[in-house]
């Protein structure tokens, strides 16, 4: 067996070198970096109480960055819906609501896509494909995701 | 920060060794702190110890912390540097990252809860040795370019009207985004595949949507993470590239080599109220 250190060390900078830290350490989307470094290794209880529920209460916000609401609830990731202070059935704030909805609407085209190519494909896709105003949804998909994330834009119309 | 108050700030767990005492005399942690292992003195060889650093109490506070939370420059600044010592250490050795902020009020405090962890993570480091997380992402890619309406798509043939021509190019577009969608599909199929033949463990995250995931990329349709064993690194990389060689509409993208982050669990302690369960339980 060849020595498995020597070959992950093989396409690394030499070590010791001041800014010599591996390449993926810079290349490395800081997505990747604060889903790892956030949500995963161990947890120990440590004396300063920014535990795991602390972080998560805190970075609601910066985790919208990385993964929607939606893909985090699918996760189980959701206590802010029990939480008074956050859940939109105690502040009515308009963003939950409309939270609330694309998570529903989400769970929908989900089950429509990983139906992986539904036996009907066209007509459950056919309602919505017909509104005119889907149209710049449709082609602006991916290209701009970055803001349309960000806004939490409705991929497309709800189908009524 | 000599006589400043500090706190013991945690990394990792590894097992020291001599040849990581250069590694970490180069490296800089969170608050550009140096950086070193901790373990109590009658360590037997071969026990893991705390990668720490020190740091400034007034900064690192229950207080400061909440507030520092939602600084992203801050948050950013700080998970790089946790990061990049776990990494540094992980090119060299089996490397058990903590989670991010476990800070203690000194050594002493640090050393106990090691003490008390020292098995367990003992376990899990042996577990995980030889071994490396990757990651593997698929995108579906941007529509590459099927006309949309108003392209004029018809040249060469017959006039149509513009309603009509709307419509067929709708439906164009429709059938190619269908189909990017399928070849996703299969992608994520070859990738559960390749990941059962060469990996020991694989998890699932959640995909990235938000505005920090690379949206020029396209829509990220998949996102686990393997733990694979050194001696399978080159063939798994190898096999998880030509998953989407024939699949224009599928971007497959392997990161890493990680520190194991997401095979970095503890088994559930016996107290009752324990799970093993990453996300844990909610109120």
């Amino acid at each position: 067996m060849t020595d498995p250190l020597a070959e992950r060390l093989g396409p690394l900078p030499s070590r010791g070198t001041p800014m010599g830290y591996p390449p993926s350490s810079s290349s490395a989307s800081l997505a990747d970096i604060l889903e790892r470094v956030l949500d995963k290794g161990i947890v120990i209880a440590g004396d300063i109480r920014i535990n795991l529920l602390d972080i998560e209460l805190l970075t609601i916000k910066l985790r919208i960055l990385i993964a929607s609401v939606d893909k985090a609830k699918e996760m189980g990731i959701d206590w802010w819906e029990h939480d008074p202070s956050l859940s939109s059935r105690h502040s009515g704030d308009p963003l939950q609501e409309e939270n609330r909805r694309l998570r529903a609407e989400v769970e929908a085209l989900r089950r429509e896509r990983l139906g992986a190519a539904p036996p009907e494909g066209d007509e459950s896709a056919g309602d919505d494909e017909s509104a005119g105003d889907d149209e710049s949804a449709g082609s602006a998909r991916g290209g701009d995701g970055r803001e349309r994330a960000a806004e939490r834009t409705p991929r497309r119309r709800p189908a009524p | 920060m000599n006589d400043e108050p500090a706190l013991t700030y945690v990394y990792a767990a590894a097992v020291p060794a001599p040849r990581l005492d250069a590694v970490l005399r180069g490296l800089h942690g969170v608050e550009d702190a140096p950086v070193a292992f901790l373990a109590p003195h009658d360590a037997a060889p071969g026990a893991p110890a705390f990668l720490t650093s020190r740091v400034p109490a007034d900064r690192w506070s229950e207080e400061a912390l909440r507030a520092r939370f939602e600084d992203l420059d801050w948050l950013e600044g700080t998970a790089r540097a946790h990061h990049r010592v776990i990494e540094a250490l992980t090119a060299h050795t089996t490397v058990l990252p903590l989670r991010m902020a476990t800070l203690y009020r000194d050594d002493d405090r640090a050393l106990a809860a090691l003490r008390e962890q020292r098995p367990a993570l003992a376990e899990r480091l042996a577990l995980l040795a030889h071994h490396t997380e990757y990651g593997v992402k698929a995108y579906v890619t941007p529509d590459p370019g099927t006309p949309g309406p108003g392209a004029d798509d018809a040249a060469g043939t017959a006039p149509r009207s513009p309603g009509k021509a709307y419509l067929q190019a709708r439906r164009a577009q429709h059938h190619a985004r269908e189909d990017r969608y399928r070849q996703a599909g299969v992608a994520a199929e070859r990738i559960a595949a390749v990941a059962a033949r060469y990996a020991a463990h694989v998890v699932r995250h959640p995909v990235q949507t938000g505005p920090l995931s690379d949206g020029g990329a396209g829509e990220n349709v998949l996102n686990d993470a393997c733990l694979v064993a050194d001696d399978q690194a080159d063939a798994f990389r190898v096999a998880v590239r030509e998953v989407g060689r024939d699949l224009p509409g599928v971007r497959v993208e392997v990161t890493g080599p990680w520190a194991p982050y997401s095979f970095a669990t503890l088994p559930a302690p016996p107290a009752p109220t324990g799970t093993a369960d990453p996300p844990g339980p909610r109120p």
